[in-house]
């Protein structure tokens, strides 16, 4: 039994059985994580029992609350799949090249055709062919080299979380950057409580802190990351504000003035507040790989072949299995049975070249 | 290559309706009728399947407040909540792919096309298929 997971040309590693997929190099979020657990471990090793004593017992339980928030919206961020769009089978490749979808002429190869669509805002946005996935990008969706797919809505390839940030994932990004940057300025601040606090007991200030090593190296890498964090949180806010992505905003693409163009934000709801709650609250699309589907082994394409499809055996083209009892996690309960000529069976064709 | 060629010009045609940007990224197919379709089925029922498959998806894009709940609620519960319970754009999509499957019993196979779900397409575009021996 194979599962599509298994057959997906992407860079990404899968764990549990396609049930999560993270960037191929996750070395990066291996270490924010370990640092983020041992920053708070040391806080709740050596802070919390004084601070609790001292002021007031609810401090190392916020403290775990934000916490245990961080640790499952970075888990949250990195897992998930942040809209990785599926890969344009042959089908469709012949399509393309035959069909005049394009603006460019049918000489041009494929790779260098564009697609222009004129939006009702009057906007222009071209479509390019994406050579790797062999799709025309739709708007705003971008090719990661590190992930080697196209992401929709795609914002940035995070090392930190060891994933790329887009559509499917954004919101668990944004809310990792708010709490954390809660979870930080809470434990820098009650170390600076805390060595304040146990100077008036002691003699000098230098006694406090000989006391209290770790409360000293918890808060040089609080004092550190704090910065960037919120820096970072606050720059989201504002894109998310104007309804924008990092890519969108590194490229400079709605400020450019060109002539004749309007160059606002077509995708703006408008308002912030509505940019805000689209982008946090609106709805979110299943992810569109499917990854626990299982693939049949591709041994009726000679049966396809011969007997060809008509209606009776275009059932076998797509096969959709309604089983309840599998439900996968996103609940699409429904199993693709792959196509004759699709995924696997492309690689029984002449590889074609389309650099 | 020739085999392609051939699988897809003898004997059997595929389409793909692409999607339509002009009103930005919401799901939208394009509501026009493939010249690869003329003279197979009527215009209006094709185009009235397509209008329907885009109704679907604008629901499920749609900003309501359920949705606003749905997603305030699995944030509280830090998106733990969406584990068990389907959410409003999944019961969304489901709806549209049996749509397409009962449309496919009952009037789209019997003429020799078969609509395939745009799901698996990452909704770029829905894939029709049309057997030509008919």
């Amino acid at each position: 039994m194979v599962r599509k997971w298994e057959i997906i040309e992407s860079k990404n590693r899968f764990y549990c059985d396609g049930r999560c997929l993270t960037g191929r190099n996750i070395g990066v979020f291996i270490l924010a994580l370990v640092l983020i657990i041992v920053t708070s471990g040391l806080f709740f090793a050596f802070d919390c029992p004084y601070l609790a004593n001292r002021l007031h017992p609810a401090i190392p339980v916020f403290a775990a609350i934000i916490f245990l928030t961080v640790i499952c919206f970075i888990f949250r961020t990195a897992c998930s799949d942040p809209g990785i769009l599926p890969r344009g089978t042959s089908d469709e490749i012949l399509y393309l090249e035959r069909s005049n979808v394009s603006n460019s002429p049918q000489s041009v190869a494929l790779p260098g055709r564009t697609i222009e669509v004129q939006m009702s805002s009057g906007h222009v946005i071209q479509l390019k062919f994406c050579s790797t996935c062999k799709i025309f990008r739709p708007p705003r969706v971008s090719h990661c080299s590190l992930c080697d797919a196209c992401i929709a809505n795609f914002d940035h390839h995070c090392p930190w979380v060891g994933n790329c940030v887009g559509l499917r994932n954004y919101r668990y990004f944004y809310l990792f950057l708010f709490s954390l940057s809660i979870l930080c300025a809470y434990i820098f601040a009650f170390n600076i409580t805390h060595v304040v606090l146990r100077a008036q007991e002691k003699p000098s200030f230098i006694d406090a802190i000989r006391d209290t090593p770790a409360t000293v190296v918890e808060a040089i890498i609080c004092f550190f990351s704090i910065w960037s964090i919120v820096g970072l949180w606050g720059y989201h806010t504002y894109l998310i504000c104007r309804s924008i992505t990092t890519n969108e905003d590194i490229k400079n693409t709605w400020n450019a003035s060109r002539p004749g163009m309007t160059m606002k934000n077509p995708y703006s709801k408008g308002h912030s507040c509505l940019n805000c709650f689209s982008i946090l609250c609106g709805p979110l699309p299943p992810s569109f790989l499917n990854l626990r589907a299982i693939v049949k082994p591709d041994d009726h394409i000679n049966m396809t072949r011969n007997a060809m499809m008509n209606t009776n055996n275009a059932q076998d083209l797509i096969r959709y299995q309604h089983e309840e009892n599998r439900r996968t996690n996103n609940n699409r309960v429904y199993t693709t049975m792959t196509h004759p000529y699709s995924e696997r069976k492309q690689n029984s064709y002449p590889p074609r070249d389309y650099v | 290559m020739e085999d392609t060629t051939r699988l897809t010009s003898e004997h059997s045609i595929k389409l793909f309706i692409q999607r339509d940007y002009s009103e930005g990224t919401a799901v939208k197919f394009q509501e026009r009728f493939p010249p690869e379709l003329e003279g197979k089925i009527d215009r209006s029922k094709f185009i009235d399947i397509i209008r329907h498959i885009n109704s679907i998806y604008a629901e499920a894009e749609a900003l309501s407040c359920k949705t606003f709940m749905e997603n305030c609620c699995a944030c509280l519960t830090g998106y733990l909540l969406l584990l068990c319970m389907p959410t409003h754009y999944e019961k969304c999509a489901k709806r549209a792919a049996r749509y397409i499957s009962e449309e496919n019993d009952r009037t789209l196979n019997p003429k020799g096309i078969f609509m395939i779900d745009p799901m698996e397409k990452g909704l770029r575009c829905i894939e029709v298929c049309i057997s030509s021996n008919r």
